[in-house]
């Protein structure tokens, strides 16, 4: 080395000057990517919000009804099953009719009618069953709008276009102003929304029998992907000698991880409806796919952080003279558990955002009723969105957004308890 | 080279050893606890130690001393079994504890690790309290009837490691909290409270500074008492203070054993003097 310290000196400050920059630069390439992303979820929690913000109010009318026994039991001999099936409908026309006078022929009656949603003529069934001595009587209801005034309301339908172009007519829209002037029709929170399962009426369609069955689904698959998964990557990683068949069940798992969702979907059809006869649309066989899907993925993560339990943990452990199932129960599995917990979460997360698989066992039916257990017929929520966005009513478009908005919510839930759960754990020193 | 001294020296209460042993100085001790002959560990095909055949007799220290890969470490966890938990890895001759082949078919590891304690290189406690880590060997041996029985055997193992003063009054704080020197006193305490015949030590002051060295060294010294210890170590200076006898390896032979004195002062085969003069190692 013949080189002075002077010189060396200025050769080092030189590859210094090159290094800072490449240093700024890679941390404006990161800072531009993280940026980047969030810009994009903004946009995206922006755009829902916008759109479905909306569906958590409704419009309702408040009429004045009289149960007419004069409409509903003519004959004055009808039993609670002929009250079922009455024409309340004329009451909710009559009572309109009362408060628009002026309306005559049956066309300008259907118009007036179209108002109101078909579920004011339920609600009316509903109250007078509940309690048969409000035959004759009179009363004020709050019924739903029809989703067309609904989105008028909200500014979601123009007043502006000519009205062959617009869904409703100028003559309803006259009978709406008038209405919204005396104020009989507003806007209020859209409890049916979250109380309600799926209909044809987008007034009427709520999202809790999506919600339920969710519920039913995950339930099912944690019930039996943790204990398997777990059970699984204890035995691969603690148990089992390395050889030829380990390194084949390890390249499935992987494998399995990949495979696209809808073919566990087709499995289970072929598997669990066709061949065990179970139930359609149920959240059991639900759970069944959303398990074959999740488990590689929580036995990947459970192995992971069972590697990472330091091995002099095991060697204390097992030089103690703790056999292996104590190794593992009483050292290693606490702590790995919450990189189990973590693994868990993201598969149920995965789990709960799968549509493909359910749509092949029948989950994409129409379900209006709320799922009572695990072999009722059901939905899930984004099989819910799936549908809604599928529909051509304007109404259904702001209800999609709401629908995901709650299973976003759901997802934040799932991945806080997550992150409380882990921390809760990793406490334990 | 001197010929082999140990076929022509009488095993006393001892299994006879091989023909083969090329080992200098006397492997066998009267009264010995735990006998290995013959052994020979290969991993993964490739063989780390062979034909080793000593003696450890029971109030005494063997140390074990040699360069790196020497395979005094692998010998020492021939031990107790703990090779077993190395996939690939096959040991071959016999080792008997107390009469009974450790390798049979029908010993059971669990039993054997009971009476055969180990203490790592590096502390490792369980992230468990001070009592549960020395509660636990109890605790799965079903040593104790009770809690009152629990609470005075991790009470005795404690003070006979030298620990209980320091941590009487924080039983339940984390043993990863206490210092380095600590800890591996804690697991010692850890060992002992399963109360074994032999207690292996994989060099255990070899993470820890001079002071916590002493203690521990002490502490050994103190032990001698009641148990046979083995001991792994890369300071001659600790094998010389420690132990009684001391035996060095060689590129996975066992070289030569002997009265620690006379290891030190006057070794008689070549390797061995070389080692301990620090002309390599």
């Amino acid at each position: 080395m013949n080189r002075s310290v002077a010189e060396t000196r200025e050769r080092v400050e030189k590859s210094l000057k090159r290094r800072r920059w490449a240093e700024l630069r890679f941390k404006t390439y990161g800072l531009c990517a993280v940026l980047l992303g969030l810009s994009f979820v903004v946009l995206l929690f922006g755009s829902l919000i916008a759109q479905g913000w909306s569906a958590f109010r409704q419009a309702y009318v408040v009429i004045e009804v009289h149960y007419d026994p004069a409409v509903l039991n003519p004959e004055g001999t009808a039993t609670a099953d002929d009250l079922a099936v009455a024409d309340y409908a004329a009451l909710v026309r009559t009572s309109l009719k009362t408060r628009f006078p002026d309306v005559e022929g049956r066309a300008a009656t259907k118009q007036l009618a179209a108002l109101v949603s078909n579920s004011a003529a339920q609600t009316m069934q509903k109250r007078l069953a509940e309690d048969p001595k409000r035959m004759g009587q009179r009363e004020t209801l709050r019924v739903l709008a029809s989703d067309k005034v609904d989105q008028l309301l909200k500014g979601r339908i123009d007043r502006t276009v000519p009205e062959a172009d617009r869904a409703v007519s100028d003559q309803q829209l006259a009978w709406i102003d008038a209405l919204v002037k005396d104020g009989s029709l507003s806007l209020a929170f859209n409890k049916g929304f979250f109380t309600q399962g799926d209909s044809r009426e987008p007034e009427q369609a709520g999202v809790w029998g999506a919600v339920v069955g969710t519920l039913y689904t995950l339930a099912m698959t944690l019930a039996l992907s943790f204990p398997i998964a777990v059970a699984a990557a204890i035995y691969l990683e603690e148990f089992a000698r390395r050889n030829r068949w380990t390194d084949l069940i390890e390249v499935n798992i992987n494998n399995l991880a990949a495979v696209p969702s809808i073919v566990f979907g087709l499995l289970g059809l072929a598997v669990f409806l066709n061949i065990f006869g179970m139930p359609r649309s149920a959240p059991l066989v639900g759970g069944l796919v959303l398990t074959l899907l999740t488990l590689p993925t929580i036995i990947i993560a459970s192995r992971a952080a069972l590697k990472a339990v330091p091995p002099s943990i095991r060697e204390a452990a097992l030089g103690m003279g703790a056999s292996k199932v104590q190794m593992v129960t009483h050292h290693v599995l606490p702590l790995a558990m919450p990189g189990i917990l973590t693994g868990t979460i993201i598969g149920m997360a995965r789990a709960l955002g799968e549509t493909a698989p359910l749509l092949m066992i029948g989950m994409v039916a129409f379900i209006v009723d709320v799922p009572k257990g695990l072999t009722d017929p059901a939905t899930v929520l984004p099989v819910q969105i799936f549908l809604w966005a599928d529909s051509p009513e304007r109404a259904f478009i702001e209800r999609t957004s709401a629908a995901i908005l709650v299973l976003l919510l759901f997802l934040v839930v799932m991945n806080a308890t997550a992150v409380i759960l882990r921390n809760r754990f990793e406490r334990r020193w | 080279m001197s010929s082999a001294t140990a076929p022509n020296e009488p095993a006393v209460a001892g299994l006879p050893v091989p023909v083969n042993c090329k080992t200098v100085g006397r492997v066998t001790v009267d009264n010995a606890l735990l006998s290995a002959r013959g052994v020979n560990v290969f991993y993964s095909g490739k063989q780390a130690i062979q034909e080793v055949s000593i003696d450890i007799s029971r109030n005494e220290v063997l140390a074990m001393i040699g360069p790196s890969g020497c395979g005094k470490s692998t010998f020492l966890r021939c031990l107790n079994r703990m090779n077993d938990t190395i996939e690939g890895a096959r040991v071959t001759g016999s080792i008997v504890l107390d009469g009974q082949d450790i390798y049979d078919k029908r010993q059971d590891v669990v039993q054997l690790r009971a009476r055969v304690g180990m203490v790592f290189q590096k502390p490792n406690p369980f992230p468990k309290s001070i009592y549960e880590n020395v509660a636990y060997g109890p605790r799965i041996h079903g040593l104790a009837a009770d809690r009152v029985e629990l609470d005075e055997i991790v009470h005795t193992s404690l003070q006979r490691a030298g620990l209980w003063d320091e941590v009487k009054d924080r039983l339940n704080n984390p043993g990863t909290s206490l210092s380095g020197g600590q800890q591996q006193r804690l697991c010692i305490a850890r060992t002992i409270a399963v109360n074994p015949e032999v207690i292996l030590m994989d060099e255990p002051c070899s993470a820890l500074d001079p002071i916590a060295t002493a203690r521990i060294e002490d502490l050994i010294d103190e032990l001698r008492a009641s148990y046979a210890i083995a001991i792994v170590t890369h300071s001659m200076q600790q094998a010389a203070r420690v132990s009684q006898r001391t035996a060095y390896f060689h590129l996975g032979d066992l070289i030569e054993v002997g009265e620690t004195d006379r290891i030190f002062t006057n070794p008689r085969h070549k390797l061995t003097e070389d080692y301990i003069t620090g002309r390599f190692g």
